[in-house]
């Protein structure tokens, strides 16, 4: 089955006081931080490689970034991808989750057909978990997000959904879109054999002019939403405490919410 | 000369250096305490191709070079020291073969040692014959086509989990160490069995086991390079192992030491940190500079028996100098963290007592100061 994975290449949250901000664009200079590969990605790459080596197929990388997204996908070939894909483009600048699905989507028509489409189920960097559902609808295929646990049977998919207060057991026909968590897997660290071998293999790189697309719908202005501000935040100020007895402290308690107007 | 990692080098060790901050340094106080042997680590191992590295690539490995294996190797040790000798042990194996090894030899045993399906061993060391290993008490006789062996081994490491041994015996008795042969074994071979762990100071996960043979017969095809060659095995294997075992202590002594340097850092007393006094400076400077006095020594051994040279000397001077420092840089670890560092619940302790094996295995600092003598009053 051939699969189509993914990834976005994120900061190092362990980098994080060296990561800088682009004031103009109000989002982080890439460059400036280690990279990683968005570690729920890594589940979905290791949850593709798995079905490929159950049964057969092709397991095809796809990311959208600056240059240095290479590094990623490089990663993911050395852990046993067979093709990888960088979509690189200084006009994809800026772009927010509506404009990157809709990039990544048109990247994958490229690609070809495929059955499954995995994403991990958000990046940690943005966290909004927007881009997995923006490309099923783009591709108009089905969705199933946050699956700890999938299965494939001939032309079915049955997965089953982390919800916040209960599992979700669901089944749809393939092609479909998938977002994992981490419970679905452990990935594999690439072998040596892998990163060797991943060095020969080229990855391709695609502007925005290889791709079909509508230029008003990619990079800042394709992008409805804007970052206003990224900063980090001071950290809460200590709270008072109340010590005494009950009933008495719930008095003073309701007295200093009616002091605040809380209500 | 250019002392930069290759980007192939520099891929290797990024991956490896997750695997053991995730995987290795983890476990290592744990299997220290139980003394049980750390399967997971060594099928991580094998996962990764890393048994491999300097094996040709036409016997399954990657045949990349022996400073790439010290980097390795190095590494390992510092996050489990007994993960890095049960992976150093195999170079004891795997190197002899290449060496000595007819094309029959190399192909039946170097694959399995490739890819970590079959861990290695090499049996020397016997109650008698220790840093006299012209010694050796356990006879091979010749019998019809055959070897029969009769003796017993001791402390070899890897011993009973590995599957394929490199073993010396004597076949010559009136020749002492002229009479001396290497044997290719297998573990399940009639008349070969284990017997006695014995209990460590440290490194209790490090399976070191007596070697027993009872008229254990072997073919002759099993003899490694000749009759009477093994003395000129033992001697060329230790050569290279003294690089891994150097190695090893090296990074025995950057995790003791790192641990020293962030204790300085946060432990105060006096109302400083104690990394402000001089005395724990100097100590902590002392660790750092014979650290990397002992990298080069040992880089460069691995450098010269990449490039067929003669390494020896630098093996030995590596082998000597970072195993005797490791021992420093351990106690001197303790010291700084003082009370503390007395206690398990602090891992310095543990690295002061695993330092100790490596001033005595591959050949002890008396051995080494011996042979480098010996090397350098023949030169000119």
């Amino acid at each position: 089955m051939d699969i189509v994975v993914c990834i976005k290449q994120v900061p190092d949250t362990e980098e994080l006081p060296h990561i800088r901000v682009n004031p103009e664009t109000n989002t982080l200079v890439r460059e400036s931080a280690k990279g990683i590969i968005n570690p729920f990605d890594e589940n979905a790459i290791e949850e593709a490689l798995r079905l490929r080596d159950a049964k057969g197929g092709r397991v095809t990388v796809i990311s959208m970034g600056p240059p240095q997204a290479e590094e990623a996908l490089r990663k993911a070939l050395a852990m046993g991808a067979d093709q990888a894909v960088l979509i690189s483009d200084s006009s994809l600048a800026g772009s927010d989750t509506l404009a990157t699905s809709y990039t990544l989507a048109m990247g994958i028509k490229k690609i070809g057909s495929f059955s499954l489409l995995i994403l991990g189920k958000q990046a940690i960097d943005g966290d909004t978990a927007q881009v997995g559902p923006g490309l099923a609808e783009w591709l108009r295929i089905p969705q199933i997000t946050y699956a700890r646990k999938i299965e494939i049977n001939g032309n079915k998919i049955r997965a089953e959904r982390a919800l916040e207060d209960a599992f979700e057991k669901v089944e749809s026909t393939l092609p479909c879109l998938v977002t994992v968590t981490k419970e679905i897997n452990i990935p594999r660290y690439p072998s040596l054999k892998g990163l060797l071998s991943a060095k020969k293999k080229e990855v391709l790189v695609w502007s925005a002019d290889d791709l079909t697309l509508d230029r008003k719908r990619i990079g800042l202005e394709g992008s409805p939403t804007w970052v206003i501000k990224i900063f980090t935040p001071e950290p809460p100020p200590k709270g008072e405490v109340l010590a005494g007895e009950m009933p008495e402290v719930a008095d003073r308690l309701i007295e200093k919410l009616r002091e605040r107007e809380v209500f | 000369m250019d002392f930069t990692l290759s980007s192939d080098q520099r891929m290797i060790l990024e991956m490896l250096d997750e695997v053991c901050e995730k995987e290795f340094a983890p476990r290592a106080d744990e299997i220290s305490e139980t003394g049980e042997f750390p399967s997971q680590n060594v099928k991580k191992l094998a996962e990764l191709d890393l048994f491999g590295i300097t094996i040709p690539k036409e016997f399954g490995g990657l045949g990349m070079d022996y400073v790439t294996w010290t980097l390795i190797a190095e590494r390992i040790s510092k996050a489990c020291a007994t993960t890095g000798l049960i992976f150093g042990a195999n170079l004891l194996c795997s190197y002899p073969l290449e060496e000595y090894g007819t094309e029959e030899q190399k192909k039946k045993f170097l694959p399995p040692l490739a890819s970590g399906q079959s861990l290695g061993a090499f049996a020397l060391t016997e109650p008698e014959a220790g840093s006299d290993a012209g010694n050796v008490q356990t006879t091979a006789r010749k019998e019809n086509g055959h070897f029969v062996l009769n003796g017993t081994k001791i402390f070899i490491t890897n011993g009973e989990v590995a599957d394929i041994y490199i073993v010396i015996a004597s076949t010559h008795k009136k020749s002492g160490p002229r009479g001396l042969t290497a044997f290719l074994l297998e573990k399940g071979t009639e008349g070969f069995s284990f017997g006695q762990h014995f209990e460590k100071m440290g490194l209790s996960a490090l399976p070191n086991v007596e070697l027993i043979f009872n008229d254990c017969r072997v073919p002759t095809s099993s003899v490694l390079l000749k009759e009477r060659r093994g003395f000129k095995v033992a001697m060329g294997t230790f050569a290279a192992g003294r690089i891994g075992v150097g190695i090893g202590a090296l990074g025995i002594a950057e995790a003791a030491f790192e641990k020293a340097r962030a204790y300085a850092r946060e432990r105060v007393q006096f109302g400083r940190p104690i990394s402000s006094f001089q005395a724990v400076q100097h100590m902590l400077a002392d660790m750092a500079t014979k650290i990397e006095a002992a990298k080069y020594l040992l880089y460069r051994a691995a450098w010269h028996l990449d490039r067929g040279e003669a390494f020896e000397q630098l093996a030995s001077m590596g082998k000597l100098y970072a195993s005797e420092m490791a021992m420093e840089v351990t106690t001197k670890a303790v010291q700084v963290f003082g009370g503390y560092g007395y206690m398990k619940d602090y891992p310095v302790e543990r690295y002061m007592r695993e330092a100790k094996l490596f001033e005595i295995i591959e050949g002890t600092s008396e051995i080494q100061r011996g042979i480098i003598a010996n090397l350098i009053l023949k030169e000119r």
